[in-house]
């Protein structure tokens, strides 16, 4: 991948000089994976993403918020390129990712960031902290190693990982778990990259050391004009570090909205579900019980018909919910719900 | 102490040994429990407070350099007992453990229902028949259906397995469970469940917990005491009720303030700097070098100061 060859595929593209325009459009996206039966033979489909879509604008961020197995790695990875979608696209740059070449896909890779979940394990025991900077830029085609250690110290600067004579000769099981996720933020902010995906960036992580983390990559986020989509499960946090939110149940997205609307004005009866189960540091928490939907969320190969929360949900409309797949109903400005209740 | 508590750890020490040194895991702690209330052991990774749970039940590793004091279970001191007697008539008995994972750890080739009856087995004498009834009224009051009896942990999801080691440490009805972080690995709504379940089982057979977690938030949701573990030693230990709302040590402050919440909207903060090596822990005050509020006494070694029945461990409440 060569320097030029980035020049000419933004020239290629349309440069947006909007501040608030969109870089990455989801259309329709579903992503299912075969299930074979002893090796061959069709035996149904893991629909783990079904039918979402959404735009994600410059300089924003946005919150998937949703259980474990509701398809949100699965959406994660598509975006990233990783997973084939069945149908539908990714669009980036107004250009449709399913289609690149090697070539292309190699310089996609080089504009999306990503942040792995557990820094324990995304990084290499037997490299030192120089060598794992060092390695996207190489691959990304950098070929002078002096701008490459000079690039790497900027970096390492600005996630504050400093003094940075300090961290370069290090391998990671010197550091804490704290100090790993900055070098893994450092590797996905390496090559400059116009978004980041960020899986459960600190679930890992104790409570203390995870807001400074969260506070560092808002801090990138805001200085480079960063659009980030962050993957949790974990509410609480979501309100200090995004702007939209996102809530996925069973592969699709079932509400989508500001921040604030959903927190104050929540519209699906599993958005309200999950608000009511995180809980909040509070003495009189013990002294009740909480309300949670009974059952657990559906196996993705047999998804149920119509809503899918319709079997745990307390304000199914028969005849409607268990029939009929909800279309998202706009209930105030930049507030979608996929829901029956909103007709 | 003239009133009888369920549990009293005085003093409570475990060093280990390790390559460059001694670890001082547990490092003095004195905490009291009373019968039927739950007691939430706070701390961040590293702090000691897995190690005071095992110094409790006396599980301990091979090496171990040093592991003094007193602990009393209904007034008697059971660091007096042989290896023998603990075995038989504490572990699992009197006290029992959901160890950290403990959904992960089910025997994957046993049938779940088998696997709640054996402690019963072993350490009441119960017969297998007896044993499995026992089981079957546990899985009742864990709310997982009796049906699951026969089934293989792959079977069943994460929360129900969590709610089966729960099932597995109330078997054999014993009056204090030690939980370590039940809830971490498992989703929101799962979470409020597994909550609501012990709860309800803090209700119905009056038993106690100690609840070690480092997840602040959700521990509320058992809390009646707090204890606040740094450094292996316990700096705060207060009822829920006034810690949540006012924390008195400057770590546990800081603490409550980095707790993302979902209502209101007040500015996270978080503690630079990191917890000191368990290895040479410093001298006097242990959080000193990450406080903001240090003075010229903090580089004595504080006692833990009455305040209104609350003990901190902090020159500032002198």
């Amino acid at each position: 991948m060569s320097a030029e060859m980035i020049t000419t595929m933004e020239n290629n593209t349309p440069v947006p000089n909007a501040e608030r325009d969109v870089i990455l459009s989801i259309k329709d996206l579903r992503v299912w994976f075969e299930l074979r039966r002893f090796g061959f033979g069709n035996a149904g489909f893991v629909r783990a993403v079904d039918d979402v879509s959404f735009d994600l604008r410059r300089g924003e961020a946005i919150a998937v918020v949703g259980e474990s197995g509701c398809g949100k790695s699965s959406l994660m990875k598509t975006i990233l390129g990783l997973y084939k979608p069945t149908k539908g696209s990714v669009i980036f740059n107004d250009r449709d990712i399913s289609k690149f070449n090697a070539k292309e896909m190699n310089w996609y890779h080089s504009q999306v960031g990503y942040v792995q979940q557990d820094p324990f394990g995304a990084l290499a025991p037997f490299m030192s902290i120089h060598r794992i900077l060092e390695e996207p830029l190489i691959i990304g085609g950098v070929k002078d190693k002096a701008e490459r250690l000079q690039r790497i110290r900027k970096t390492m600067e600005e996630v504050k990982l400093a003094p940075v004579e300090d961290f370069l000769e290090k391998y990671p099981h010197m550091l804490s778990g704290g100090q790993l996720q900055r070098v893994v933020i450092a590797r996905a902010m390496i090559l400059e990259p116009k978004f980041i995906v960020a899986d459960e960036p600190v679930s890992m992580l104790d409570a203390s050391v995870r807001v400074e983390i969260l506070k560092l990559l808002r801090g990138l986020q805001e200085k480079h004009n960063l659009s980030v989509i962050y993957i949790t499960h974990d509410l609480s946090t979501v309100s200090y570090f995004s702007e939209r939110i996102f809530v996925m149940y069973a592969g699709r997205l079932v509400e989508k909205s500001k921040v604030q609307n959903l927190l104050q004005n929540a519209g699906h009866p599993y958005t309200h579900a999950l608000l009511l189960g995180t809980s909040d540091p509070d003495a009189n928490n013990a002294k009740t019980f909480k309300e949670v939907p009974p059952g657990e969320p559906p196996s993705l190969v047999k998804p149920p018909e119509g809503c899918r929360f319709h079997p745990r949900c307390s304000k199914i409309i028969k005849g409607e919910c268990d029939v009929n797949i909800p279309p998202e109903f706009e209930i105030e400005a930049e507030h979608q719900v996929a829901c029956w209740l909103f007709k | 102490m003239a009133e009888k508590k369920l549990l009293r750890v005085e003093k409570l020490v475990l060093y280990f040994r390790a390559g460059n040194g001694v670890v001082q895991a547990v490092d003095g702690v004195d905490f009291d429990l009373n019968y039927n209330r739950a007691v939430v052991v706070l701390g961040e990774s590293g702090c000691g407070k897995s190690s005071l749970a095992k110094a409790i039940l006396r599980l301990l590793p091979r090496n171990v350099d040093s592991f003094s004091g007193q602990v009393f279970l209904d007034g008697k001191d059971i660091m007096l007992l042989n290896e023998e007697e603990f075995r038989q008539d504490i572990r699992w008995a009197s006290i029992s453990l959901v160890p950290q994972a403990a959904m992960n750890a089910l025997n994957p080739v046993l049938k779940v229902g088998d696997q709640v009856a054996e402690p019963a087995m072993v350490h009441l004498g119960a017969s297998k028949g007896e044993a499995l009834e026992m089981a079957r009224k546990m899985f009742q009051h864990v709310g997982v259906s009796v049906d699951f009896l026969d089934r293989y942990p792959f079977e069943l999801s994460g929360g129900m397995r969590q709610r089966v080691a729960i099932a597995m440490s109330l078997v054999t009805s014993p009056n204090l469970v030690i939980l370590d972080e039940p809830t971490s690995a498992l989703d929101v709504l799962t979470q409020a469940n597994i909550f609501n379940v012990l709860k309800r089982i803090k209700q119905e057979l009056g038993v106690s917990f100690i609840l070690i977690t480092h997840d602040i938030a959700t521990s509320s949701e058992l809390a009646d005491d707090v204890a606040v573990m740094y450094a292996g030693q316990v700096v705060e230990m207060s009822d829920a009720e006034r810690f949540f709302s006012a924390p008195l040590h400057p770590y546990s402050q800081k603490l409550m303030s980095s707790v993302p919440r979902l209502r209101g909207t007040k500015e996270l903060d978080f503690i630079t700097g990191q917890p000191p090596s368990l290895i040479n822990p410093p001298t006097g005050c242990r959080f000193a070098a990450r406080c903001t509020m240090r003075f010229e006494k903090c580089v004595e070694e504080p006692p833990a100061f009455e305040k209104e029945g609350r003990k901190v461990k902090c020159w500032l409440h002198q």
